[in-house]
């Protein structure tokens, strides 16, 4: 009779987790920061129509870093919780805290329980009544949820970022301001130039009447790039 | 490998989501199996509401009371709503329902927009009511009715479409003008008497207050404008530009227009 080959469960969940960072340190990075108007989010991401940034619900958007086709799948799972919570109760009770807390279940059972790992790390944030009221939350691979305050960082890059920005971002920063920190930092991390036609940037305004999600396209990116004298596109 | 946080399927369509996931969220849920009900009217009672094509697009309004058999039970419920940025619809029928629907239909338009990455066409949007109100049908025929009007401004084609629904779910484009609801009839003949195509925007406002100050006088389920409480029917505006809500002094003083030139004054 064949014996089945022990592996210590801390061993399968190390090789797991070696497994996932691998996956996401290949990938491109996200940036999500506060400025005056609301929340900034500035993701590398040449194509076109494969987006990585998107909106979950009217005050509530989403960032995935790593493999697109599973994070693409949460993305469309988090906005069906949120519409049917928001039919079932109110449009007010919907809030980031529990979507991030359902996603960082649903990735946690993935890698507990799963042969393979997500290979993702999401970004789930919400724009408050005032500066002092959004939320950043950051989950993680294997499920960890994380709650930043003022920027949040995934992908390849997101420690090097981190430490730029934790270096160099001050508050009250306009739109503009807050678009040439982020494009900085992920010059500084990349150490390659950074042009519009490879960002995919949205905010969260808060001054927005209903849905406060907005896509900044691509002529618009420009213009503001080029006014910090970055010489974007 | 189920990513779902609820066991749903993987469509863009909110309304599946629930009838999936949640179906006791639908007022349909229970229905199945009940018997039609005798005597039941063929047109949603207790309203007006209306649609007209002009210049800029599409005019959609509704009057503002609900009834109870013989009773008012509301002097201001809203009849007309907007979908999305460049849709509306107006709902004649049981009120809750109605709202349901309304709701219903709002919250589909921006799921399928959110989860595709862009929006549905006019026809899509149209056709996905039609659907709704199908669903709606075991209700119906126990005398909850639903039935919409659905208006639009197509970017595309650049102009004003309107759709009218049957309580079966068919969908059918109409050219100029409808209106439905226990007053529809008689907001349909005033407007066949005065519209003409392409309306200038102050002169399809007043056609659509005197169609509905028509039907208030023959139908009593429909309201008329009520100048004690400043209560008018609602009207909105869907153009190129997006949708507007026609103001309560411009009503206001078009309704008192209309009423001093009945009087021959």
């Amino acid at each position: 009779m064949p014996l089945p080959y022990y592996v210590s469960p801390e061993q399968m969940m190390q090789d797991k987790a070696e497994y996932a960072r691998k996956g996401i340190a290949k990938g491109k990075s996200i940036i999500a920061l506060e400025f005056q108007g609301g929340i900034l989010i500035v993701a590398e991401n040449p194509s076109a129509s494969l987006n990585k940034v998107s909106e979950v619900y009217d005050r509530i958007a989403f960032a995935g870093a790593g493999k697109y086709s599973e994070f693409e799948r949460l993305r469309k799972e988090g906005i069906r919780y949120a519409d049917l919570k928001g039919y079932a109760y109110g449009r007010e009770d919907v809030t980031a805290k529990s979507l991030a807390n359902a996603y960082s279940q649903v990735i946690g059972n993935i890698f507990s329980m799963e042969i393979k790992p997500l290979e993702v790390e999401i970004l789930v944030l919400e724009v408050g009544e005032g500066a002092a009221s959004n939320e950043f939350y950051r989950i993680a691979f294997d499920g960890s949820i994380m709650d930043e305050k003022v920027y949040a960082t995934i992908g390849g890059q997101a420690e090097e970022l981190k430490l730029f920005l934790r270096d160099k971002y001050r508050d009250g920063l306009g739109l503009e301001e807050a678009l040439h920190l982020a494009t900085r930092a992920l010059e500084a991390a990349t150490s390659q130039k950074v042009k519009a036609a490879i960002l995919e940037v949205a905010v969260l305004e808060r001054d927005r009447a209903g849905r406060k999600f907005r896509r900044i396209p691509q002529a618009e990116l420009r213009d503001l790039m080029e006014k910090e004298g970055d010489g974007g596109g | 490998m189920d990513l779902s946080f609820n066991q749903s399927g993987a469509g863009s369509s909110f309304f599946d989501l629930v009838r999936q996931a949640e179906p006791p969220l639908l007022p349909q849920s229970g229905m199945e199996g009940l018997e039609p009900r005798e005597g039941m009217p063929a047109v949603p009672t207790g309203t007006t509401v209306l649609a007209l094509r002009y210049r800029d697009g599409v005019l959609i309004a509704g009057d503002r009371q609900a009834t109870e058999g013989h009773q008012v039970a509301s002097r201001r419920i809203e009849k007309v709503y907007a979908a999305d940025d460049h849709s509306a619809i107006a709902i004649a029928g049981a009120a809750g329902p109605c709202i349901e629907m309304a709701r219903l239909f709002q919250t589909e338009l921006a799921h399928y927009e959110k989860i595709e990455g862009t929006g549905l066409s006019l026809e899509g949007k149209a056709n996905k009511l039609a659907q709704m109100v199908r669903a709606n049908l075991p209700l119906a025929i126990q005398g909850l009715i639903v039935v919409p009007i659905f208006v639009g401004y197509d970017l595309k084609r650049d102009e004003g479409r309107i759709y009218k629904y049957d309580l079966a779910g068919g969908r059918y484009d109409e050219a100029d003008y409808y209106a439905t609801g226990s007053g529809g009839k008689d907001a349909r003949s005033t407007m066949k008497k005065l519209y003409r195509p392409a309306m200038a925007e102050a002169e399809a406002i007043r056609l659509v207050l005197e169609a509905l100050y028509d039907a208030a006088e023959e139908d009593t389920g429909t309201g008329g404008p009520d100048f004690v409480r400043r209560i008018f029917p609602s009207v909105k505006q869907v153009t190129r530009a997006g949708i507007q809500d026609v103001p309560e002094d411009r009503l206001a003083a078009e309704c008192e227009a209309i009423v001093n030139a009945r009087k021959g004054g």
